[in-house]
């Protein structure tokens, strides 16, 4: 890629708040009717950043995304992207669902050509770019497959090549792999760290898997129930190029999971009432 | 193999049974039987005449299928995009929707006559709002997360109309469409046995008054056949137009 010498830099600016900040949240409010989502939002998301954010169910964590995005603005306060007041669909950031939300009716590598094919590329352009995002994503050989062929992990891999396919500098989870079981998960979270780092993305991910939360995370933030605010945005001191095989056994992965279980104990008990 | 067997063993069992009631245990003018049937209908065949009636009922239930088709593929797919207008309009859709569209008959026959087109028009009438209202809700069944996803992919409304609206409502089309077949012969049979001096619907009615029985079953069995060859059709052109449906039966590649 055309990014590798950026890919130095990442490594050589350990403090993320140096780097230039991509999307800044404050003071931010939305309301759905009577229902209030979220309130007293502050948050800065840096360039090349991985932010977690967890929370209790419906806690306002989605809402975040959604206005990033802008898919709707903040009842209240501002939401900035690059310094600039976010008004309507965001398109320098790519969103991924739970749901993968592939076409079924075309094949992996036609659901991979869709963001090209906005974009006005060439056939020829296209061809190459997806070859590109099936290497990247580990899915060579399957492009004429179609998506009900494929396994959950291999649709998630290929929504993953369209999120990327039209290189959106930030990318926006929202519990992308809560439907995968433990192992595919886990696979799936290692791919989207090396991706991240690789391709140097920004990264807002909402998860309710405090494990998974810390072990992606530069910086987690915590959520309270509704309305959602953020309680404490905790740093994660693990290194960029961390083994998720292995986190279990590193001490601070350890503590810090223990510390964000005791945190959510509280709310996560009460949701039960 | 075995079930084909199976199922002329029925058939055969069938016409056995019936070919021995006739005369025996029912009076032939009620069922007639089938070696006088199958008679009639070689007779028809060999003097053309089911050739001729067959191909009207089948150009007007055809044309009105297509017309139809179109037309609430079209109506749809609008509306299904357009929510306001969907809602305004909701009432009266529905309030025509109810109407037995059979009962129409009478209106379009004083509006175009009792030529082909009002069997065209009232088979129309009746695959349009099946089609319309399957390609409505296919419509209104596009996740608006996708469309979301798109448009922050630069997507503008014509693309999401074409890259997702459009095929994602093909498989609810085609639902409306298999529904249709046989309310499109309901529609083109009925508007000649009301008012024409061709096709099945006249043969149907015509052997009907002369207590031709054997008559009435031989058209009979040419509707079905018609219907057959349609449902046919409609399944051949949905295997063409959704490749992935074929996809969906050998699944599982494991990663």
């Amino acid at each position: 890629m055309t990014r590798s010498p950026a890919l130095a830099a990442v490594s050589a600016a350990p403090d993320p708040a140096t780097r230039p900040e991509i999307i800044r949240y404050e003071n931010v409010a939305k309301a759905f009717g009577a229902l209030q989502a979220v309130t007293d939002i502050n948050l800065t998301v840096h360039e090349g950043e991985f932010i977690t954010l967890v929370g209790p169910s419906g806690c306002g964590k989605s809402t975040l995304l959604n206005m990033a995005a802008g898919i709707f603005a903040p009842t209240s306060g501002a939401v900035s992207y690059r310094g600039e007041k976010v008004s309507a669909f965001n398109r320098k950031v790519g969103y991924m669902t739970q749901s993968d939300h592939l076409l079924h009716w075309r094949t992996v590598a036609g659901n991979i050509a869709v963001p090209l094919e906005i974009a006005g590329l060439s056939k020829k352009q296209i061809r190459d770019r997806i070859e590109d995002l099936l290497e990247l994503v580990g899915l060579k050989g399957f492009g004429d497959n179609y998506p009900n062929e494929l396994s959950g992990g291999m649709r998630k891999r290929c929504a993953l090549a369209r999120l990327l396919a039209y290189d959106p500098e930030t990318l926006l989870f929202d519990e992308p792999f809560a439907a995968l079981d433990a192992q595919l998960r886990l696979k799936m979270q290692v791919e989207v760290r090396r991706i991240a780092t690789q391709l140097r993305k920004s990264i807002l991910f909402v998860t309710h898997d405090l494990d998974e939360a810390v072990a992606l995370a530069d910086r987690c933030a915590i959520f309270t129930s509704r309305p959602g605010t953020i309680r404490e945005v905790l740093d994660i001191p693990l290194p960029p190029d961390r083994d998720l095989f292995h986190l279990r056994h590193n001490r601070d992965y350890v503590d810090l999971t223990a510390r964000l279980w005791d945190e959510m104990a509280p709310a996560i008990s009460a949701e039960e009432h | 193999m075995k079930l084909i067997l199976a199922r002329l063993a029925i058939l055969a069992g069938i016409l056995g049974f019936w070919e021995f009631a006739s005369g025996r245990l029912i009076e032939p003018y009620l069922i007639s039987k089938p070696s006088l049937i199958f008679t009639t209908f070689w007779n028809w065949v060999m003097d053309g005449r089911i050739f001729f009636h067959a191909g009207i009922t089948a150009m007007e239930a055809v044309a009105g299928f297509l017309l139809g088709a179109a037309v609430g593929m079209t109506l749809g797919i609008l509306l299904g995009r357009a929510e306001k207008l969907a809602e305004l309009l909701n009432p009266f859709i529905m309030g025509f929707y109810s109407i037995p569209k059979i009962a129409l008959a009478p209106l379009f026959i004083i509006w175009f006559g009792i030529g082909l087109e009002m069997k065209v028009l009232l088979t129309a009438t009746i695959v349009f709002f099946l089609v319309f209202l399957n390609t409505y809700t296919g419509v209104r069944s596009v996740s608006p997360e996708l469309v979301n996803i798109l448009k922050l992919m630069g997507a503008n409304e014509r693309h999401v109309l074409r890259k997702v609206v459009v095929p994602s409502a093909i498989v609810w089309v085609f639902t409306g469409l298999r529904l249709s077949v046989p309310y499109a012969m309901i529609g083109a049979i009925v508007g000649e046995m009301i008012a024409a001096n061709r096709g099945l619907g006249y043969l149907l009615s015509h052997s009907s008054a002369q207590f031709n029985t054997a008559g009435v079953f031989a058209a009979l069995v040419a509707i079905i056949t018609l219907s057959v060859l349609m449902n046919t059709g409609v399944g051949v052109l949905a295997k063409y137009a959704m490749p992935w449906e074929k996809a969906q039966k050998n699944r599982e590649v494991s990663i």
